[in-house]
């Protein structure tokens, strides 16, 4: 871990305006993802700015919908009464992941912005673009198969997303609240939080330097049931080989791209009345197929499948 | 720099090197050697302590972001003499063999039964509005994040459970 | 020396008047663990605080080093020494045994330019805090000439050679039996390396006085670290002070000195100051030992009512090229089934990884894997119950030697086993049981696993005040030795065990060969027994010698120990009493067990039988545990809590090892690609289900003089076989390739349909 300066920013835009003007800075919030790195050499900061107590961490009815601060921890999040009553598939995301000390420090915001866990993004001695620019992709020719992406990937990079709950926000529908430099707030929808790597993938959000996410809105539950599987070789404490979120309508996958993947296709064919099965391999006939993901494919696509049919069986918020 | 915790009931002013984790800051500062660094990177939970009452992985969190909380690690919790009661029930069920992940599992285990009477939902319950019933699969769901590679998890739910029993 | 005949007589601990053997108690150390008051090698107070060291290693699997540049970690704040090969201190070349008597040779660090595994350490930070040690480690700038290396276990069987000094051994005429077999099976079944992924990491505490070190270091064997850190730094051994009280799991991993016991003592000398170093958990994986990754052939011939006609075992496993270590997986598949046409051996490839070594049941843990779920293809291919099967291959006298067995209940433990988890509900034909979205099956497999007695010393002294002290040069990695120990000492002094204190893991005691093999009760405990009983002989001599004593003038050999007395019918004082009085000083004796000349004339084993229910996703491939129950029969047990945890703990690690286990080489780096506790995943609590074990009743009088065998290693031996047969009983898919992962299970479902 290199040397770094520490501040607790006493309010949110001296925070950004710290982070903004210092090329070297990064918020900190929980820490659980960023210390990670720090101490692998993977993320050297020489500011942290600690977001971790300015106050948006509480959860406020919107519209019939909930806005959700940015510093909330998980675990909180998860019990919130609220939140269990109106989404159910959030909660399920959130403690499928992780685990019960991590979520009790991990962040709404730091949840979504936490990187990849690549096996060779986390493996300082091996060629990694996201870490190094230009060193190349080890996880292309790797053996990491079942953990990369199936979608939107690149030459440059095949790593996934690892949250869980960024997967049940985009299925809900959720946005992202931000605070910019200048002092203006923007909201983005979670879905287009996070880019495709494409020639940078180092590059992982579309939030400017020092744009803080101090909240997540979250729309009114759409109809129907909600479902969140995840698969994983531990029966907990493990990231996920693949998962589904479903909203009534609306479908999510997890673990299979660089960002959190909305099934647009399924969803379209679920409006047109396809069966579970059919509306799975509507977006997963789209992936990108190679020698070494066809079982991942088809293990999400049973997935998806199963998903769209369990959340017809399950209480509507 | 200087950060103020009270550990365990009383107020300690550290003056360290801001890269100075949670952990290290007891093991090496303070003396409080119970908390344990199984992989320094939160994958074990050998290092658990309880922030505020709420369990914690004390190797991802800076010293520096904890200035003004209450720690309490395993010392706080009891003593050779007079052990708490998870304590207690994990020595009477041999709910341990080397040891090393003891305290976490003890002090996480304090921190869930905790979280479950507050009404924490976790994965295994069917519908997560539910009420929390503590039973065996929610032990073993809610004590996952503290890995025990003697692995004494069947002794470990028992002694929680025995626990969590006599609270009820 | 001794036959195992004088060990047939009654003794203290076969009579057990205080019922000490075999009771539940508590860990004797127990209060300071649940506490975190028990101080592990990093964390020993040291006479002054301790500089911190900090490695940094190898980025390439083979080759050499061409350029280090130290200088930035050497200006870094706080630093107080970089070490490379380039100035490190001169140690012994690697295998110097300058002691003839040394238990191990030297192990150098930081010896020269070359790389033999990724991972190697190659430069050594010490600094002021952890922080800028680590820091100033990440500064340091090395350029590599690589060379290609072996790192293909599976692409590399072409160079496979029998082990040293082995030979293959046939009985009978396998290929022709095989031929003639009417049912066959011949599969070949692979397992992959493995790490032990022990929660402490391996760590050292060092300082000097003079020209002597003492190092507080998470080690199994006391001995053999003394001897390794004294002959590398080229000292008599003593001087070298080495202490182990407390380890945080060893499991095999820990039986040598790595560079943190090397690195710390050479700085401390270096700096005169105490320096402690810690490998990191991702350092564990490359920096010390793994279990090899093991091809197994297996072929079976039986008639059709069962009974095999020609058995054979081959393994291919693979160790580093620089060291010798074969996982011998075949070995336990000569006691165990009844074939007059036999043929086992290994085969061993030499490869550029990191060392491979011992990690709990070397050889049966990944040998098992195969044997037992070639049997229970065999068994379906014949129509036959599992248990029937074995049943019907049971032999009378060792099936390789000839010779009688010292005891064994394998069939029991099938039959009590199958009896207790409701075998009978089991449907024999596989994809038949569905749960929901959850096809459920069980499976079982045998267990065996050796039973050892290496020679062991003991020290035991009564105090004035009666207390009652054991002193070895042993170590409780976990396994309860510090309890069962006191167990015995109580036992055969006649004291409650609040009178008797355990010392252990120095050097300075008399030595023990450590943990390892399951051997530690049964050595140790069995020194222990001996030094007691000497005791008992020196108190005796002592009392009917002392006029003052109301034992005095005897007869001695009426004298008897019991509830802290000693006594000759209505005769008696307590042993403090009579301390006090007679030798106020207090009295110390020694003992010591080695292996009975006549006890190789007996195959001596520990068995059991596992049965396991699994309930798998049908839509994932997912498998998650439903139940499991073990019954073992290991000799006499010594504490009915602490032999469960072992046992059961072994059971759990063959849950990891079918399901989730595994060190992913990346041939291309010659490098595992997962390296840590979220990439190697062991089980964690949700993974275990309804996980439970018994012991049958045993003695085993050729073992011991107690009857005592091992459990630490047999709980895991056949674990994952039964695992896996639950799985192909669930499913049809029968997997021979560990671990059993979602992604190889689906495929396998796919392939049938599902």
């Amino acid at each position: 871990m290199r040397p770094f300066t520490y501040e607790r920013a006493p309010d949110a835009l001296s925070a950004v305006k710290a982070v903004a003007e210092n090329p070297g800075a990064k918020f900190l919030a929980g820490g659980t993802n960023l210390l990670d790195l720090m101490k692998l050499d993977i993320e050297r900061p020489t500011h942290l700015v600690d977001v971790g107590r300015l106050p948006f961490a509480g959860v406020e009815e919107v519209n019939g919908g909930l806005r959700i601060g940015g510093a909330m921890v998980n675990s909180k999040l998860a019990a919130h009464p609220r939140v269990r009553e109106l989404y159910p598939v959030l909660v399920r995301a959130l403690v499928s992941g992780a685990s019960g000390q991590l979520r009790n420090k991990a962040t709404t915001a730091g949840n979504l912005l936490q990187r990849t866990r690549c096996a060779y993004f986390y493996d300082t001695t091996k060629p990694c673009n996201k870490r190094q620019p230009g060193s190349g992709c080890s996880a292309l020719e790797g053996v990491h198969g079942a953990h990369d992406a199936i979608f939107g990937a690149s030459k440059a990079c095949i790593a996934t997303h690892p949250s869980d709950m960024a997967v049940a926000l985009t299925a809900l529908g959720a946005s992202v609240e931000t605070l910019t430099p200048t002092g203006a707030s923007r909201t983005l929808a979670v879905q287009d939080l996070h880019r495709l790597p494409g020639d940078t993938p180092q590059v992982e959000t579309d939030l400017a330097p020092g744009e803080l996410i101090t909240a997540v809105l979250v729309p009114p539950p759409p109809e129907g049931g909600q479902v969140y599987r995840k698969v994983r070789g531990r029966a907990s404490y493990a990231h996920g080989i693949a998962s589904v979120a479903v909203a009534g309508g609306r479908v999510a996958f997890g673990a299979v791209a660089h960002k959190p993947w909305r099934a647009a296709h399924t969803e379209d064919a679920l409006s047109s009345g396809a069966s579970p099965a059919e509306a799975a391999e509507a977006e997963l006939s789209k992936a990108d197929r190679n020698d070494h993901n066809a079982l991942k494919i088809t293990l999400v696509g049973r997935l998806a499948a199963a998903a769209i049919e369990e959340s017809k069986t399950r209480r509507v918020a | 720099m200087k950060t103020t915790i009270t550990v365990n009931g009383t107020a300690r002013t550290l003056d360290v090197d801001s890269r100075t984790t949670l952990l290290d800051a007891l093991r090496e500062h303070l003396g409080l050697i119970g908390s344990k660094k199984g992989c320094d990177h939160g994958q074990c939970g050998a290092c658990t302590v309880l922030v505020n009452g709420a369990r914690i992985n004390s190797c991802l969190s800076l010293l520096a972001m904890h200035d003004g909380d209450q720690v309490t690690t395993i010392e706080g919790l009891g003593t050779a003499e007079n052990l708490h009661p998870v304590q207690q029930a994990f020595l009477e069920n041999d709910a341990f063999q080397c040891g090393y992940c003891t305290p976490g599992q003890i002090c996480s285990a304090v921190g869930m039964l905790q979280e479950a009477a507050d009404g924490w939902p976790s994965q295994v319950m069917e519908d997560v509005a539910a009420i929390v019933d503590l039973s065996e699969a929610e032990i073993r769901e809610r004590m996952s994040g503290n890995i025990c590679r003697c692995s004494a998890y069947p002794q470990i739910v028992a002694a929680i459970r025995s626990v969590a029993g006599g609270a009820a | 020396m001794s036959s195992v005949k004088d060990w047939a007589a009654p003794n203290p601990i076969t009579e057990n008047r205080g019922g000490l053997i075999g009771k539940g108690v508590d860990r004797y150390e127990g209060r300071l663990k649940v506490t975190g008051s028990a101080p592990y090698a990093y964390e020993v107070e040291a006479p002054s605080r301790p500089a911190i060291g900090y490695m940094a290693t190898a980025s390439i699997a083979k080759g050499r080093i061409t350029r280090i540049d130290t200088s930035a970690a050497e200006a870094s704040p706080g630093v107080l020494l970089v070490w490379s090969h380039l100035n490190a201190p001169a140690q012994a070349p690697r295998g110097t045994r300058a002691n003839p008597r040394s238990q191990r040779p030297s192990n150098p660090a930081l010896a020269s330019d070359r790389i033999e595994n990724f991972g190697q350490t190659v430069a050594f930070v010490v600094a002021d805090t952890f922080e800028n040690a680590r820091a100033a480690a990440n500064l340091i700038e090395i350029e590599y000439a690589a060379e290609q290396g072996v790192v293909d276990f599976v692409a590399s069987f072409d160079q496979a050679d029998q082990p040293p000094g082995e030979e293959d051994v046939h009985i009978g005429d396998f290929p022709a039996a095989f031929a003639a077999a009417p049912v066959t099976v011949d599969e070949t079944y692979e397992s992959p390396v493995q790490n032990h992924v022990q929660m402490e990491p391996c760590a050292t505490t060092a300082w000097w006085d003079g020209d002597k070190v003492t190092v507080h270091t998470s080690i199994q064997m006391v001995k053999g670290g003394q001897h390794a850190l004294a002959e590398t730094l080229a000292i008599p051994s003593d001087h070298v002070h080495l202490l182990t009280r407390y380890i945080g799991g060893g499991f095999g991993g820990k039986g040598q000195a790595y560079d943190d016991l090397i690195l710390s003592a050479l700085a401390a000398r270096a700096l005169g100051q105490p320096v402690k170093l810690a490998y990191t958990r991702q350092q564990m994986f490359h920096g010390t030992i793994h279990r090899p990754a093991v091809s197994m052939r297996v072929r079976l011939g039986a008639q059709p009512d069962g009974r095999l006609t020609a058995f054979a075992v081959e393994a291919i496993t693979h160790c580093a090229r620089n060291a010798i270590f074969t996982e011998h997986a075949a070995n336990f598949s000569r006691n165990l089934y009844a074939a007059p046409n036999r043929l086992t051996g290994h085969r061993l490839v030499k490869m550029d990884l990191p060392g491979a070594g011992p990690m709990r049941a070397p050889g049966e843990a990944p040998g098992m894997l195969s044997l037992e779920c070639a049997m229970d293809e065999l068994a379906e291919k014949l129509g036959l119950d599992p248990i029937e099967l074995r049943i019907r291959n049971e032999p009378d006298v060792d099936p390789e030697t000839g010779k009688p067995f010292s005891v064994r209940q394998l069939v029991q433990c099938m039959r009590d086993g199958a009896a207790r988890f409701g075998w009978e509900r089991r449907n024999p034909k596989p994809g038949q049981v569905r749960d929901g979205r959850w096809l459920v099956g069980m499976g079982m497999a045998a267990a065996i696993r050796g039973n050892f007695l290496l020679p062991a010393k003991a020290g035991v002294r009564i105090d004035a005040d009666g207390t009652i002290t054991l002193r070895q040069g042993m170590t409780d990695i976990g396994t309860g030795t510090y309890t069962i120990l006191a167990q015995i000492t109580a036992e055969t002094m006649g004291v409650p065990m609040e009178q008797v204190k355990v010392e252990m893991g120095d050097s300075n005691f008399p030595p023990a060969p450590g943990s390892g093999g399951q051997f530690g009760a049964a050595t140790a405990g069995s020194a222990a027994y001996e030094a007691g009983m000497n005791l008992r002989k020196a108190l005796t001599e002592l009392a009917v010698g002392d006029p003052n004593s109301p034992l005095y003038g005897g007869p001695a050999e009426y004298v008897t120990f019991e509830n802290g007395n000693i006594a000759i019918e209505n005769r008696s004082e307590t042993l403090a009493a009579l301390v006090a009085r007679a030798a106020p000083e207090g009295v110390y004796v020694e003992g010591s067990i080695s292996p009975a000349a006549d006890a190789r004339d007996y195959s001596q084993h520990t068995y059991g039988a596992h049965f396991a229910e699994v309930g798998v996703d049908t839509v994932t491939g997912e498998v998650r545990m439903r139940k499991m129950f073990g019954v073992f029969a290991a000799g006499r047990i010594l504490n009915a809590k602490t032999a469960r945890s072992q046992i059961t703990g072994g059971m759990i690690w063959g849950v990891g090892t079918a399901l989730t286990e595994s060190n992913v080489v990346d041939a291309r780096y010659g490098s595992f690609i997962n390296q840590d506790m979220a990439g190697y995943l062991v089980p964690a609590h949700a993974d275990i289900v309804d996980l439970d074990a018994i012991f049958l009743d045993e003695a085993d009088d050729k073992a011991n003089p107690m009857g005592i065998k091992g459990v630490g290693e047999l709980g895991i031996c056949g674990a994952g076989a039964a695992v896996a047969n639950a799985i192909y009983n669930a499913t049809g898919v029968r997997l021979r390739d560990y671990p059993m992962t979602p992604e190889k299970v689906l495929e396998g479902m796919l392939a049938v349909g599902l």
